[in-house]
């Protein structure tokens, strides 16, 4: 994630757990970039990624799912895996992130 | 007592796909190369067929092997146990196998199909959420403020599942 930064990439990181929840995570993984908390899945819906009752205790929560915007806030590319064990890889992301100004 | 009463293969090759499902979850899961595609739990899967259908062949040839023996009456095997255990053990496997096909290949591929989520050169609806210190943050300010001293060439937004 520290490669995103040095090439001029944020990377946010967005889920329905609690500021809380997140911290607890962003502390024992050592992830130094931002996570934001969406526990009304608000965001997730306005985005159209709510996974309807796949929480372990049934809750709503994100289908996995990674958009890089350019510095207008213009999607640049997108990742809606079809297999929730299937995840973007970084240089996947990092090619694209290179053609960005 | 008699080496040859243990069926050794049948047991490797239930152990062995025990080993090729959970190995997925816990290892493979970790490396790009094994988890895209499974390949290697589906190779440990068909070494554990391997070793199951010597196995039940094992459990099968005992009845013959067993004939002259139990004429002489001496150290009988017992033929239905061991082809029950083969059989149990034999079924067991194909179920992990099963299992394991439809936690990689099926239920992973329920997820919604996202229709309206923000498509390539469109603009990404603004928010504004709460970070870890439970402070308002907005993409507007994520996409304006400095990334290592410079102004940011993009954001990448990541939705996890979260509830881990």
């Amino acid at each position: 994630m520290a490669k995103f930064e040095g090439v001029g990439i944020r990377p946010v990181a967005i889920s329905v757990d609690t500021p809380e929840v997140s911290r607890d995570l962003r502390e024992k993984a050592g992830y130094t970039f931002t996570f934001l908390s969406d526990p009304k899945a608000e965001v997730i819906r306005r985005y159209d990624l709510l996974h309807a009752g796949a929480g372990t205790d049934g809750q709503d929560i994100a289908r996995p799912a990674e958009f890089l915007l350019d510095s207008a806030g213009t999607v640049r590319w997108v990742n809606l895996t079809e297999n929730y064990w299937v995840r973007a890889r970084p240089e996947q992301i990092l090619e694209v992130a290179k053609t960005l100004r | 007592m008699n080496a040859r009463r243990i069926n050794w293969p049948i047991w490797a090759g239930f152990l062995l796909s025990l080993i090729a499902f959970l190995s997925y979850f816990f290892v493979f899961v970790w490396f790009p190369v094994t988890r895209d595609f499974p390949w290697a739990n589906l190779l440990l899967f068909a070494l554990a067929a391997a070793l199951l259908l010597v196995g039940v062949r094992r459990a099968l040839a005992t009845d013959r092997s067993s004939d002259p023996s139990s004429t002489l009456g001496v150290d009988r095997p017992h033929p239905t146990g061991s082809k029950i255990v083969a059989a149990i053990l034999a079924t067991l496997s194909v179920a992990i196998f099963g299992l394991f096909i439809f936690a990689t290949f099926i239920i992973a591929r329920r997820l919604p199909i996202s229709h309206s989520a923000p498509q390539i050169s469109q603009k990404a609806p603004d928010f504004t959420l709460s970070d870890t210190n439970g402070k308002s943050v907005s993409l507007s300010e994520l996409l304006a403020s400095p990334v290592n001293g410079n102004a940011p060439k993009g954001v990448l937004l990541v939705f996890y599942r979260g509830y881990w």
